[in-house]
């Protein structure tokens, strides 16, 4: 939590001095025309991106010179806060002179580097990284109708974290490579999750189909199953009988576990195994009773049998259990 | 120039309160629950506030308002007291709110839920108003509570509390009032109606913060919300707050005293700069003048999303409101606006102007000019609002 988190603050202060500088006087806002374009030689693109349901619309307008795809001119409007208004003027601003193709490798953490006073300093506060994201996605729009393809061509990865842009593979890679466990982790390592918070977990201001918190709980399945085949791997080199001592006593735990112990829970007892042994023909495993188990009359006769017919079932047929 | 127009948010402390609460501080700084004269010198001035917050709300004596630090705290006692003791226990499983009511019961009800209590909230009309009608239809034998506001923090919407409370009581449920954003703007008056439960907060009617109170109707006791030694009847443990109290006493004292120029003169200033607000094309209110807190007002500006049009009013030092959209942390479109079903496209432009009784009429005038230019410059950059087709369906009457 820390301390700023506790008392909270005005967002505004967060700005840097350009971002404020371009919402009080944005330098592409506007228009271009038909007869504009024209007399430029230049192919108009009108883009739209968002609504104002989601409370941010932007509009781009490019005058592409069609011979060399370079974007002669490059304006924008939109329905947005401060941040939507000057990180679109600052994506207008980025695509001028740029051909199509360069334009669209500009992502949003650009039009947000270009907006810091000191390259350290982030130019926005971190919710407000979603609001320069839609800059990024109108450019795509635009380049998309330009060259007449659909806008998720230029998608090459699946994004999970829009505003620090972590791809779906990072995250595996790194969630595997470093065994993290919590979303913290992951905000440390890769930034996912920093700033609008809408990727950790659903309930967000943005509908995801993939959250941190799936790729987390995905990774805590894949651990689990490659726990269970390493534990079968241990008897599948061998029978139950050829496993080591310390393996027979895994498996033998395993088992009760799994198939035993809730059944001698349910009366309000236990067990616990002392040791095993192979005495000829038979696998004799010594166990103990606890709690009511221990001195039932059944302990000796039918609870005895099923604890034994479950062993012998799961494990090896010449099982005896013997308690002492 | 400086204009502080989101008096629903807090407001300034009258310098009567003030000078009231000084003394409690260095002089007279005294524990009242100690046995020596540093305490006692402390007990008539607790008194006398006791008494006024008492008359302020005309809470007859052998019922109990416990001074809290917040309306936020008073709110979810009442609603996770009932838990422990309605719906923990058994007894009743189920709670009725309004779904505009303030984030400290909706996420407190939203706690109780996920522990398994059933919630019903209830919707707003067109107007921004419950109707009191859906209160009658979704009480159950099950019902532990009712909780809906007096008065709408947002559109200033006044509920139909008096019949709500009717309701409750042919059907012996419980029920609480937050009605912050009533005390000083409206009568309050908890004999006038079934009212078991009413929350309310010094800082909303020129008082300090960190003072509120919870109205508790006797024989309608709820489990203490700070166990420890005995202050406020055992109710909430804690060494009292001295100057807070008195404090919230003198501003009760003031808010009663105040309230017909409240009603009157800051409705008239109110009304005359909507009216002006609203000749500006493509505006909207949706709660009718008449059915509102004197000094609110919340108005869509087609086109111009709220958090730029708070820009510009800061860039010019005024203060308002807007609940939607970037503003907040969240980012969700102003929750009333969605509530009302007014058209997606308007639930981020909502600005919330609130008056208090220092609000004067060179401060609107100032405000108007300033939201005039404001309006011409955000829907220059707006990327919406020229294409909004004619006869566009807002959802909302546009009010010119």
């Amino acid at each position: 939590m820390g301390m700023d988190s506790l008392i909270g603050g005005t967002i505004w202060d967060e700005y840097s001095q350009k971002v404020t500088d371009l919402m009080n006087n944005p330098q592409n806002m506007g228009e271009i025309t038909e007869e504009e374009a024209e007399a430029m030689g230049a192919k108009l693109i009108v883009a739209d991106f968002g609504a104002e349901s989601c409370g941010d619309a932007v509009r781009l307008y490019w005058a592409v010179d069609p011979k060399t795809d370079k974007i002669l001119k490059s304006k924008f409007k939109s329905f947005g806060c401060g941040t939507a208004i000057a990180s679109s003027d600052t994506m207008a601003e980025l695509c001028k002179g740029k051909t199509v193709d360069e334009a669209v490798k500009i992502t949003n953490i650009d039009v947000e580097k270009a907006m810091r006073d000191t390259p350290d300093t982030p130019a926005v506060p971190p919710q407000k990284m979603h609001c320069s994201v839609m800059a990024y996605d109108v450019i795509k729009k635009a380049a998309a109708q330009y060259k007449g393809v659909d806008m998720e061509s230029f998608e090459e990865e699946v994004i999970v974290c829009e505003c620090a842009r972590v791809s779906l593979s990072t995250l595996r890679e790194v969630i595997r490579l470093n065994d993290l466990t919590t979303v913290e982790e992951i905000t440390d390592y890769t930034k996912a999750g920093a700033f609008c918070k809408s990727c950790i977990r659903p309930g967000g201001h943005e509908e995801k189909d993939i959250y941190l918190v799936d790729l987390l709980e995905e990774y805590e399945k894949e651990k689990m199953s490659a726990a269970a085949t390493l534990g079968n791997e241990g008897g599948a080199t061998g029978t139950f009988k050829d496993m080591t001592i310390v393996q027979k006593i895994k498996a033998v735990d395993k088992t009760v576990d799994e198939n035993i112990r809730q059944m001698l829970i349910m009366d309000g007892g236990d067990m616990e195994i002392l040791d095993i042994k192979d005495n000829g023909e038979n696998i004799d495993i010594y166990i103990r009773y606890l709690g009511a188990c221990n001195g039932c009359a059944s302990a000796s006769t039918g609870t005895l049998f099923a604890i034994e017919n479950i062993l012998k079932e799961k494990l090896d047929p010449n099982i005896r259990v013997l308690p002492i | 120039m400086k204009v502080y127009l989101d008096n629903n948010a807090t407001t300034i402390v009258d310098p009567h309160v003030f000078a009231e609460m000084e003394p409690y501080f260095v002089q007279r700084y005294g524990n009242p629950n100690s046995l020596h004269l540093f305490a006692s010198e402390t007990h008539p001035a607790l008194k006398d506030a006791m008494e006024k917050i008492y008359a302020g709300i005309h809470a007859p004596k052998e019922d109990s308002v416990v001074i809290t630090s917040c309306a936020t705290e008073s709110n979810n006692w009442v609603l996770k007291s009932i838990y422990f003791e309605q719906i923990l226990t058994g007894k009743k499983n189920h709670i009725i709110i309004s779904e505009v009511e303030h984030p400290s019961v909706i996420a407190t009800a939203k706690f109780i839920e996920s522990m398994g209590c059933k919630v019903t909230y209830l919707p707003i009309n067109h107007e921004g108003i419950i109707d009191a009608q859906t209160v009658r239809d979704t009480i159950t034998d099950k019902t532990a509570l009712v909780s809906v506001m007096w008065a709408n923090n947002e559109t200033g919407a006044i509920f139909p509390v008096e019949e709500i409370g009717e309701i409750c009581a042919e059907h012996n449920v419980p029920f609480h009032t937050d009605a912050v954003q009533a005390i000083g703007k409206l009568p309050v008056d908890v004999q006038t109606f079934n009212v078991d439960y009413l929350t309310f907060s010094a800082h909303k009617f020129h008082g300090p913060k960190g003072v509120g109170a919870l109205y508790i109707k006797k024989g309608k006791e709820l489990i203490p919300l700070l166990h420890g030694g005995s202050q406020m009847g055992g109710y909430r443990s804690g060494t009292l707050n001295v100057p807070g109290i008195v404090g919230m006493g003198k501003a009760m004292e003031q808010a009663v005293d105040s309230l017909d120029y409240e009603m009157e003169d800051v409705r008239e200033m109110r009304d005359t700069f909507e009216d002006e607000l609203l000749k500006i094309e493509d505006t909207f209110v949706v709660t009718p003048r008449e059915k509102r807190t004197p000094n609110t007002i919340l108005i869509s500006f087609r086109g111009i999303e709220g958090e730029s049009m708070l820009w510009d009013l800061n860039r010019a030092g005024i203060g308002a409101s807007t609940g939607s959209a970037c503003a907040s942390e969240d980012l969700e479109a102003n929750s009333v606006m969605e509530a009302i079903g007014a058209a997606e496209d308007l639930a981020h432009t909502a600005i919330r102007f609130s008056l208090s009784r220092y609000t004067t009429q060179e401060e609107l005038d100032y405000t108007l000019d300033v939201v005039r230019k404001a309006v011409e410059r955000l829907r220059g950059i707006s990327s919406t609002y020229s294409y909004a087709p004619e006869g566009h369906e807002s959802g909302l009457d546009a009010h010119h």
